[in-house]
């Protein structure tokens, strides 16, 4: 993956590009995240109803995809769906994959 | 219709031809007036100046959503905002179209109240998502999806006289 990729990944995008966490239909919490960096923190924080809420409607893998580009991770949070995971099981293992992929790309990425 | 200290005091024969109006507010002038036994240039005189100054705002159709087919769906959103930003989100909700009806209320916290209309849950849910939780100063919101409605009418003053500025006639 070049440099050129993973900047846009890591980038921060308008507050109308952020992702906004919800508890239900309509029921928004305060908590947004406009990057993947904040993102990763905000799953750690955030109400566990939003978690579920978002994981099980495709909301995650659709904004990581569709807004910060990552395929990869995409397909990774996608992958955590099948295993029906609830409270902290599914914010351990979402904050895990999450976490590394971002470790991962700031790893590789040197700003120049 | 008298004015005193710019406010505006209607009299009974308006606050009849109110009535009238929000009952039906397709009749005539001539039907108003012989209802009233009044004439029907007293009337049309009356009606035209209640529209001037705005006290009929406009003339609308009551349409039943259901029967004309639109299968939407009504919720109440209570938006919890940043006092500095209140009047900003409520201007941008008024110019949404999903949205009928704003209102504020100092409570706690300052709240928007908003009625807003959707074709389903998803598009509620998007609307909220893409065009109401970014606006700046929204700090939280809470939204009830309405699921029976059991009574919607227009405040009728010609109910509650006490609380409008009536003239009454040195007869």
């Amino acid at each position: 993956m070049n440099v050129e990729t993973i900047s846009k990944i890591l980038r921060t995008v308008p507050r109308e590009k952020a992702f906004y966490f919800f508890t239900s239909i309509g029921n928004y919490t305060g908590v947004s995240a406009s990057s993947l960096k904040e993102f990763t923190e905000k799953i750690n924080e955030v109400n566990i109803k939003s978690l579920e809420f978002h994981l099980y409607r495709g909301d995650f893998e659709k904004w990581i995809n569709e807004v910060l580009q990552d395929e990869e991770l995409a397909g990774e949070v996608r992958k955590l769906q099948k295993f029906n995971l609830t409270s902290d099981a599914l914010r351990n293992q979402l904050s895990i994959t999450v976490s590394r992929r971002l470790k991962r790309l700031t790893s590789q990425f040197s700003p120049t | 219709m008298k004015f005193k200290n710019n406010i505006v005091a209607l009299d009974v024969t308006d606050l009849k031809i109110l009535e009238a109006l929000q009952e039906d507010a397709r009749q005539t002038y001539t039907a108003i007036g012989k209802r009233l036994g009044i004439a029907h240039s007293t009337v049309y005189d009356r009606i035209k100046r209640m529209e001037q100054y705005g006290i009929i705002k406009k003339y609308t159709a009551l349409i039943d959503a259901e029967k004309a087919g639109a299968k939407n769906i009504t919720a109440i959103m209570a938006v919890y905002t940043d006092p500095k930003e209140s009047e900003k989100v409520a201007e941008k909700l008024c110019k949404a179209p999903e949205v009928l009806e704003v209102y504020t209320s100092l409570s706690e916290e300052l709240l928007i109240m908003a009625k807003v209309v959707a074709e389903n849950q998803e598009s509620l849910h998007a609307f909220i998502a893409n065009s109401v939780a970014p606006l700046p100063g929204v700090l939280r919101i809470r939204t009830s999806i309405v699921t029976k409605k059991f009574k919607e009418t227009q405040f009728s003053i010609i109910n509650y006289p006490e609380k409008v500025n009536i003239y009454k006639r040195n007869t």
